[in-house]
């Protein structure tokens, strides 16, 4: 009865959650339409200037644009996380007889189902565009289960950061700092060009292994000690961020 | 008043936040079916006592029940008994009011949301408005949005904090039909308001808070006679015609306040004593610009409960 109940107020919260998002156009503009701009950019433009070597750079770059997706799609739970918890919106679920849990759930549940769909979006025109993975079924399994890790840990990034943001503006800027994070690493080109301080930076951050990781699985690479670095990278952040905004969340609603 | 009668019972509350007391021991009870206003200035711990009445906060000490049943200790029980209405507005602003109320019927777990909703809309006077965003409605509307959800899963208890602030003249006295309709209805009302005149006009029992004291309780008859009755202000149109009648209403205890040409009287509020005013001011020939009668404030009745304590304890 008590999962029925949880299960059934985490369907009606993200709901709520996923209707505010299908019906803001700034947010599918946001997290759809740019991150695709932002490929068409770097291909068409920046994209014959590249050297990914045997790579083609659609091939190359993809793994990055779909992490960039995910980084500024979570900023938009972050937001409404904030605004829920300044307006008195939790407060009031609080009050209520509803499953505790399911408050951030749909919050979560509804930014994992949204970023899923943003991520086909991507890979559709990405396939138009020429990218042609030669992953076998395993690659593919294993690339997915590490794009849906980073999805689930970059949601819970953003559910700590609205929670600790004093303000509606400040509970997005955590996401420009994952989107630096993209920019110093091997995302969208090859380190080795790279001044040493910054390369030596971009080889040990968790967004290289994740990128690399996916890159090399959907070329048809096999698992190896990348993969396993981008699984423990991101269940570490997914565990630290997790137990951090559950804190936070007790904290912030000084709830018994 | 037996306590299977109360709603609300509370005793010796305290809570503190870092270093400072909002609550220093604070006792009362509500009667079921009753409507109860808690007023008291800004800050003066009144939403404090309505979060820890809706189990969202602890208290340092001290017990509060709802229909019997501790807050802290059975607070999942409690949580189905009453409904809060928060000082902002939480429906969404993105959903439609209908989309609202049944998302609020589904979280309660209620059959048939649809035609709750429906029933809802009607009986708020929303059912025009029902398909279309919140971010359209008025404020007036908003709250009244507000309330329908808060009803939704027939709760016993419901609790308003500040139910009014914000509101323009008209929107409020709707607001207060629709709380009179709904306290009529049998369900208990606690409500908290910064407005005597609010209090005054929708509670059974008010009760004062002050610096985390209830400092007065009764109905609203009771607590006007140990309140001041306030004051009649008369304005003249020149300052010769002021020190006239400051003179002729010296035994009214009058202050002239020659800046803005008016008089202040204090008054007993009897009808007597203003006739005998006026028409000892008719009878001088002194011409009265304007005539108003001014009901005494929060801080008039602070004042003269803090007073009239000191000099009890004297």
């Amino acid at each position: 009865m008590k999962l029925i109940h949880f299960l059934g107020d985490t369907a009606v919260m993200s709901g709520r959650v996923i209707r505010h998002s299908t019906r803001s156009i700034d947010t599918i503009i946001t997290v759809i339409a740019m991150p695709i701009m932002i490929m068409l950019l770097f291909v068409y433009i920046f994209g014959g200037a590249m050297n990914t070597g045997d790579v083609s750079y659609i091939n190359y770059i993809l793994p990055g644009i779909l992490l960039f997706c995910i980084a500024s799609g979570v900023a938009y739970s972050s937001l409404r996380i904030n605004n829920d918890l300044t307006k008195g919106v939790f407060e009031r679920f609080h009050s209520m007889p509803i499953a505790k849990a399911s408050i951030l759930g749909g919050h979560v549940v509804a930014s994992l189902v949204f970023n899923v769909v943003s991520l086909l979006a991507i890979f559709l025109v990405a396939f138009g565009m020429g990218f042609r993975p030669q992953a076998d079924v395993l690659g593919w399994v294993l690339a997915i289960v590490i794009l849906l890790l980073s999805v689930l840990a970059f949601i819970w990034i953003a559910v700590t950061f609205g929670l600790l943001a004093k303000s509606y503006e400040g509970a997005g800027v955590f996401s420009y700092i994952l989107m630096l994070l993209l920019f110093v690493s091997s995302a969208f080109a090859p380190t080795d060009s790279m001044p040493a301080v910054i390369r030596v930076f971009a080889k040990y951050q968790p967004m290289t292994p994740l990128i690399e990781s996916i890159r090399s699985l959907l070329l048809g690479g096999t698992a190896d000690k990348t993969t396993l670095s981008a699984v423990l990278w991101s269940l570490a952040i997914l565990g630290i961020f997790c137990a951090s905004a559950m804190r936070v969340y007790k904290r912030r609603m000084k709830y018994t | 008043m037996k306590p299977d009668n109360w709603a609300i019972e509370v005793i010796d509350l305290k809570k503190s936040y870092k270093n400072v007391e909002v609550l220093r021991g604070v006792n009362f009870t509500v009667q079921k079916g009753s409507t109860f206003a808690l007023l008291g200035s800004n800050g003066a711990g009144k939403t404090t006592i309505i979060k820890i009445l809706a189990t969202l906060l602890q208290p340092d000490s001290g017990s509060a029940k709802i229909n019997g049943v501790d807050v802290t200790k059975q607070p999942e029980h409690v949580r189905k008994e009453i409904s809060l209405t928060g000082q902002s507005v939480t429906a969404d602003y993105i959903l439609t009011g209908r989309e609202n109320l049944r998302m609020m019927a589904k979280l309660r777990h209620l059959p048939a949301p649809d035609k709750q909703a429906e029933e809802l809309l009607r009986r708020f006077d929303l059912l025009d408005a029902a398909d279309r965003r919140i971010s359209t409605y008025s404020g007036g509307m908003c709250r009244r949005l507000d309330l329908a959800m808060s009803l939704l899963g027939n709760p016993s208890v419901v609790f308003l904090d500040e139910p009014t602030t914000g509101l323009d003249p008209q929107a409020r006295i709707a607001m207060w039909d629709m709380i009179k309709e709904l306290a009529r209805s049998g369900v208990t009302v606690f409500l908290t308001t910064q407005y005597l005149e609010e209090a005054d006009h929708l509670a059974d029992q008010i009760a004062i808070l002050h610096e985390g004291h209830i400092v007065a309780t009764g109905s609203p008859a009771e607590l006007k006679n140990r309140l001041p009755r306030g004051h009649i202000e008369l304005r003249f149109d020149n300052e010769t015609t002021l020190n006239q009648a400051r003179d002729l209403l010296k035994e009214f205890n009058a202050t002239a306040d020659s800046n803005n040409l008016t008089l202040s009287v204090m008054t007993d509020g009897s009808t007597r004593q203003m006739m005998r005013l006026l028409t000892k001011a008719a009878e001088a020939d002194i011409e009265i610009a304007e005539f108003s009668q001014k009901l005494p404030t929060l801080e008039d009745v602070f004042l003269a409960i803090v007073t009239s304590k000191k000099e009890d304890s004297k």
